[in-house]
């Protein structure tokens, strides 16, 4: 059977999936913003997976792919920064003993 | 079986081996490690669907600057001994995950793409110049990005600068 | 056109089976007997550069290489913007230019704020 579009979109939401369950599950932000990096490239996948078999020649699912990944450079930029910040003032990377609006 | 088939199954296997390793890994330097190579297995799917352009901008964004600010982030907070606990909602997650995948998977089968018998535009770098800067371009979503970008620069300045 | 990534690819199996081989070529020398091993203290202790390392290996590093970090992925995602738009520079003309000025501009302002900030000196 030859590699086709379903292939792609099926890799990309495996992809996905395990992405969302790291974002959910895991404790330690650093992984969650790695796993939130996989979520979004997986997404690319799909788009230029779109792309390359129904529109071929009009390549907007690569252009949306390439400000997917502004927007994720932006997203881990202030991610880490937020990161550093909350180090700085809870000693921890924690999610869960960050907790200060909890009161 | 072609090369393109066995080069997919190949990139497949490593991208979801290297996401796996990244969530379930409990060291977290390996885990980066691990998903830089998802970065260059993503990178490797590109190229299999021809987006040549797209696989360069890649290597070029995710394995040569994103991964860099995430390693550097396990740098500055010295939080490797803490390694990559489970939390609470392990369970619930893996539920809605599996959830998910369910949905997309029978989404994606039970539809019926109109694939396109067009061969793919190659090389496609100087055709994304002229989608994204020619007639009926992309020129507002790119001042948009522009906009983001320094929104991004300011708001991780002022919340990392020392009082 | 997708066979010039055969090369690549070429060049990956060569870089990892070099990769393999290395680490395995002494190995299966020690193993067949033809490499001594007389190990000692001084031998297989831990250096860096000729002195002796102290303390552990993961310290916290100073917070000002993030500025650094957070400027260089800024200024690597206007490559990949200014790169599509440099290979049709002369179809796509003066509107197109005035476009990448004002996106230049744009991210100008983040660098003279990180500039007048003072967040680039090591103090």
């Amino acid at each position: 059977m030859s590699v086709s579009l379903e292939h792609y979109l099926i890799l990309s939401a495996l992809l996905f999936c395990i992405g969302l369950y790291g974002a959910l599950s895991r404790r330690n932000t650093i992984v969650i913003l790695m796993s939130i990096e996989i979520m979004l490239n997986a997404v690319n996948v799909a788009l230029v997976a779109f792309s390359r078999y129904i529109v071929p020649l009009v390549l907007t699912g690569q252009v949306f792919a390439l400000f997917v990944m502004v927007v994720a450079a932006a997203e881990v930029a202030v991610g880490l920064a937020i990161i550093i910040a909350l180090y700085r003032s809870r000693e921890t990377v924690d999610v869960e003993q960050a907790d200060l609006m909890k009161g | 079986m072609t090369v393109l088939d066995i080069v997919f199954w190949l990139l497949a296997v490593i991208s979801i081996g290297a996401a796996l390793a990244v969530v379930f890994l409990q060291n977290i330097f390996r885990a980066a490690l691990f998903l830089v190579l998802c970065f260059f297995a993503v990178a490797g799917l590109f190229i299999t669907l021809q987006a040549d352009f797209l696989a360069v901008a890649q290597v070029l964004i995710y394995v040569g600057a994103i991964s860099i600010l995430i390693i550097l982030a396990i740098m500055l907070t010295r939080e490797m001994w803490r390694g990559n606990p489970g939390g609470r909602f392990q369970l619930p997650a893996f539920i809605i995950a599996l959830g998910l995948f369910g949905v997309m998977v029978w989404a994606v089968i039970n539809t019926s793409w109109q694939i396109s018998a067009e061969l793919p535009l190659v090389p496609t770098t100087a055709a994304i110049g002229s989608r994204l800067f020619g007639e009926g371009g992309l020129l507002l979503p790119l001042e948009i990005a522009a906009v983001l970008l320094l929104a991004a620069i300011l708001g991780a300045i002022v919340l990392v600068r020392e009082k | 056109m997708l066979t010039d990534y055969g090369y690549v690819g070429l060049f990956l199996i060569i870089a990892i089976l070099f990769a393999v081989s290395m680490p395995l070529l002494p190995l299966t020398l020690s193993l067949l007997g033809l490499v001594p091993k007389k190990p000692n203290p001084i031998k297989t202790s831990t250096y860096e550069c000729g002195v002796e390392t102290i303390g552990k290996t993961w310290v916290q590093f100073n917070f000002r290489y993030y500025f650094y970090a957070l400027l260089f992925v800024v200024f690597d995602i206007l490559i990949v913007f200014l790169f599509p738009w440099a290979t049709k520079l002369k179809q796509l003309g003066a509107g197109a230019f005035v476009a990448v000025l004002a996106f230049l501009l744009i991210l100008m302002v983040g660098y003279i704020y990180a500039w007048m900030k003072r967040v680039l000196e090591w103090k």
